[in-house]
């Protein structure tokens, strides 16, 4: 792996490197940097380990004033800026540059405000997902968005990549469910943006901030809608023979007028891996296993399975078994949600994150074994039916020389099958380093040239996340674009 | 009189946008009109419209996702989906009536250009929320989309729904593509009558605190309820405070008395039924009793337990009626006719309790010399006047439309 190329370093910042960790130390202190080697390693990376450049230094502010003046500093040197949560970007939204300082929220990581009246949690934006409902979980609320990597990723990451989740067929993603954000520019300007209120004023900045990769800015704090949970809630697992048969009852359910919280789709290897690391009780005699859950009292729960299983047994389903406990029911769970480090104990992988139609997943399905068998590579894949968000686990042996290249290859292939499908490149985990050369297979140059024009409003000497989300020459092209209309135009007339 | 553009295709929309841009002609954008009295006056001499590309593009009930062209009309969309049991779940209000410009006139593609969100808003999201993909002509006359077709996609920057609610001032929409649910079973409406407001925001955010998803939370002022069209509540003589149920039958009568005993502090509700349900809510989404009567009408968006103490301060300066939607988030203020339509005193007033405020209904000249929009703090007026910027170089689209020199 690792055929993506990497923005070289500017030889002359890389040469500045001691002083620059000194006026970080004046800037912040010396407990929030972290300059020799061996601590520099830990944020070489995220979670796309196949690509890590060792980063000048890593500050870790413990409050927005410290990362204003942190940005400050940066944009008056020139020196990019590594935004980082907790670093488990899948796609390597977080891996750092030679040339740039990484800077980390995870210290600003307090709850600031609870107010159940008006249902809304105000927290430093270093929380973890999962501390949000934590904090607010013994009046029965949570925070909605759920990513698998809940309990280690931050908000802060969350909001860089619009991150969603198993849940989030019912619930929405985190752009749903975020009302304001605290942020700072890269002018080291603290701008806040939302609030408690329900709707923004003036353009929606959220909706852009929310998913911008860490390109516009660093968010501090947020202010996030806490849902009330419902009474209870179920799973029922449903397997099938075939996948088109799975891929129908799901249309079906959807078609009939129910929406479960969540409809997760397994096919035979995750099955198995997953059954073998969490114990669940899958059944393993299937091609495709359903886990669909809802949500209601006692009563309700049961009518809505019944129903489920009545639009199952329409289709011959080889299993169905309703979640008989809790215990049970977090067994299930645990199986999908550890689905990625189960596969992780038994093979390398590449983790994919196309979204397409749900019509298509037979199809698709099939193109992807005949794609990976292609290169002589196993799969399998995890599939968040409901809304279409498809995880092909692409196995290969890191070892084995040649063979991770044939795993990206075998990926690039398996994105541009969801886009010519109608679907797209990424449903959750961001474009990031991965993507970022794909990203002409699903935009046109004006598709492109409109994004990048919004991200010169924020930050146009591109010192943030440079290198991600978009092509190099795109990229490239842009900023000599704007510099030359900054040199031609007069500069009264570049301000307005 | 302007000149008007009817583009019946986007490759017409492009080459009428590249006339226009070549020569920086500022351009008014419509849909079909029913909302131009929204907003400062555009003062433009040419009209373009949406109106001619319509149709709906795709529609897969069994994946919750539909494509229309920007200017088929919202109804013709609305019918679409209830003849497959489906709907939209952000409940779109209809500003026509109250604008005077006539009830059911408006487009799809308007509906996103100003995230026009119901009293639903509370547990399903706002317009924006479900946005997946836009395509549409910018003021460097570029066709471009965002998004797609799918739920979850974050394929760069989610432009599209940064596009809503950005009034026409950034680009003409020619295709929106948009999340649909299936429409509930069962709908009730449990009605407490004579609350006060202070009261009826305290029960509305109760209600959302229990896990019976209640679906809409209201209260009017008694001389607004006396103008609903509903047929019994419109007798009423005072203020009404509604809670609604949406869901299958069975969950709903469990729901509905594990809710009035939550709340029975609060006296004993009246029970709207399904079809007396659709008509109370009906009146919500057309705001039917803002009727056009020489006041102004203002949109006030603000967290809950705010509500009551801005709409009191408010009211030590001028007559107010006041419809809360969104458990109090949102008030709808209808306030007697003057020449700053209340202005100063509004401003003040949701300075001090929080959030942001936009006259929706006044006269042009009275749009003219006040600020319809929320005044912007420096820094989000800054990225606000770059992001115009870098869709619209030449400020020809709806210029000054949300913000003057905008």
């Amino acid at each position: 792996m690792a055929s993506i190329a990497l923005p070289l370093p500017d030889p002359e910042i890389v040469g500045r490197r001691e002083s620059i960790v000194r006026d970080l130390v004046v800037l912040c202190g010396a407990d929030a940097v972290i300059s020799d080697e061996d601590g520099r390693r830990a944020f070489e990376t995220d979670a796309l380990t196949a690509y890590r450049r060792m980063p000048l230094a890593i500050v870790l502010p413990s409050t927005t004033e410290g990362v204003s003046a942190v940005l400050k500093y940066a944009k008056a040197n020139g020196i990019k800026v590594m935004p980082r949560g907790a670093g488990t970007s899948l796609a390597g939204g977080a891996v750092p540059l030679e040339d740039s300082i990484v800077v980390g929220i995870s210290k600003m990581n307090r709850v600031l405000e609870i107010d159940f009246h008006n249902r809304f949690a105000r927290v430093e934006a270093g929380i973890t997902n999962l501390a949000i409902s934590a904090a607010v979980g013994a009046e029965d609320f949570f925070y909605a968005p759920d990513p698998s990597s809940q309990i280690a990723c931050t908000l802060a990451g969350n909001i860089a990549m619009n991150s969603g989740g198993a849940h989030c067929l019912k619930y929405g993603v985190t752009t749903n469910n975020v009302l304001g954000v605290r942020m700072v520019t890269i002018d080291g300007e603290v701008v806040d943006i939302g609030g408690a209120h329900l709707d923004s004023e003036g353009y929606d900045l959220l909706a852009l901030i929310v998913g911008s990769e860490g390109q516009f800015g660093i968010v501090t704090e947020a202010t996030v809608r806490i849902l009330r949970a419902a009474e209870g809630a179920r799973p029922m697992m449903i397997g099938f023979e075939s996948s088109a048969k799975a891929g129908i009852c799901v249309a079906r359910i959807i078609a009939s007028g129910i929406i479960p919280v969540a409809i997760e789709f397994m096919d035979k290897p995750a099955i198995e891996v997953c059954e073998a690391f969490a114990k669940a009780g899958y059944p393993m005699n299937v091609e495709a296993l359903l886990i669909i859950e809802v949500e209601g009292s006692e009563q309700e729960i049961a009518d809505r399975l019944a129903y489920i299983a009545s639009i199952a047994h329409e289709l011959n389903p080889q299993a169905l078994v309703v979640s008989g406990s809790p215990e049970q029911s977090a067994k299930i769970w645990k199986g999908r949600k550890s689905a990625f480090g189960a596969i992780g104990r038994i093979s390398d992988y590449y983790c994919m994150d196309g979204t397409i139609p749900l019509a298509h997943l037979p199809h698709v399905l099939e193109q992807i074994s005949a794609i990976c068998a292609k290169y002589g590579l196993r799969v399998a894949n995890i599939f968040h039916a409901g809304d279409g968000n498809l995880h092909p686990l692409v196995m290969y042996d890191a070892n084995a020389p040649g063979e991770a290249d044939k795993a990206e290859k075998a990926g690039a292939e398996i994105l541009k099958l969801c886009v010519s499908v109608g679907g797209c490149l990424t449903g959750e985990h961001g474009v990031g380093l991965e993507k970022r050369d794909l990203m002409r297979v699903q935009f046109s140059e004006e598709d492109i040239a409109v994004q990048l024009r919004i991200k010169a409003v924020f930050d146009p000497d591109w010192l943030l996340n440079f290198g991600k989300v978009f092509p190099l020459d795109d990229v490239q092209a842009a900023i000599d674009k704007a510099q030359r209309a900054r040199t031609e135009a007069p500069p009264s007339e570049a301000a307005a | 009189m302007s000149d008007i553009m009817r583009p019946a295709t986007e490759w017409e929309l492009k080459s009428m946008m590249t006339a226009l841009s070549e020569r920086s002609i500022p351009v008014e954008i419509l849909g079909a009109g029913s909302k131009r009295g929204v907003g400062r006056p555009v003062v433009a001499p040419v009209v373009l419209t949406t109106g001619a590309m319509r149709g709906i593009s795709l529609y897969e009930p069994a994946e919750l996702v539909m494509s229309a062209r920007a200017g088929t009309p919202l109804s013709q969309v609305e019918v679409e989906l209830a003849s497959r049991g489906q709907m939209l779940p952000f409940e779109p209000i209809d500003l026509g009536p109250m604008l005077g410009t006539g009830a059911g006139q408006q487009t799809i593609g308007a509906v996103f250009a100003a995230n026009l969100s119901g009293s639903r808003r509370i547990s399903a999201g706002a317009a924006r929320d479900y946005l997946l993909g836009v395509r549409g002509v910018n003021g460097h006359a570029e066709i471009f989309k965002s998004g797609g077709r799918v739920m979850k996609n974050v394929t760069g920057y989610d432009v599209a729904r940064g596009l809503a609610g950005s009034w026409g001032t950034l680009a003409v929409l020619s295709e929106v593509t948009f999340k649909v649910l299936p429409l509930p079973d069962d709908v009730l409406t449990l009605v407490y009558p004579d609350l006060t407001d202070d009261l009826a925001v305290e029960m509305m955010s109760l209600a959302l605190t229990e896990p019976y998803e209640v679906s809409g939370t209201v209260h009017l002022a008694p001389a607004l309820v006396s103008r609903l069209t509903h047929k019994t509540l419109s007798k009423e003589k005072r203020s009404v405070t509604a809670i609604r149920l949406e869901n299958f039958t069975r969950s709903i009568s469990y729901r509905k008395q594990r809710l009035r005993n939550a709340l029975r502090a609060y006296g004993e509700p009246i029970e709207l039924d399904l079809e007396s349900s659709l008509a109370f809510w009906g009146d919500m989404r057309a705001l039917s009793f803002f009727p056009p009567n020489g006041t102004h009408v203002w949109r006030i968006s603000t967290a809950p337990s705010m509500a009551a103490s801005l709409v009191a301060s408010v009211r030590r300066h001028m007559k107010v009626e006041a419809y809360y939607d969104w458990s109090g988030g949102l008030i709808w203020l209808e306030t007697p006719a003057s020449a700053d339509a209340g202005s100063a005193d509004i401003r003040r007033a949701v300075a001090t309790h929080g959030g942001h405020a936009t006259l929706i209904r006044a006269d042009e000249t009275v749009r003219r010399t006040v600020e319809v929009f929320q005044p912007l703090g420096p820094a989000v007026d800054r990225i606000t006047r770059g992001l115009k910027q870098a869709f619209d170089p030449m400020n020809i689209l709806n210029p000054g439309r949300m913000y003057a020199s905008l």
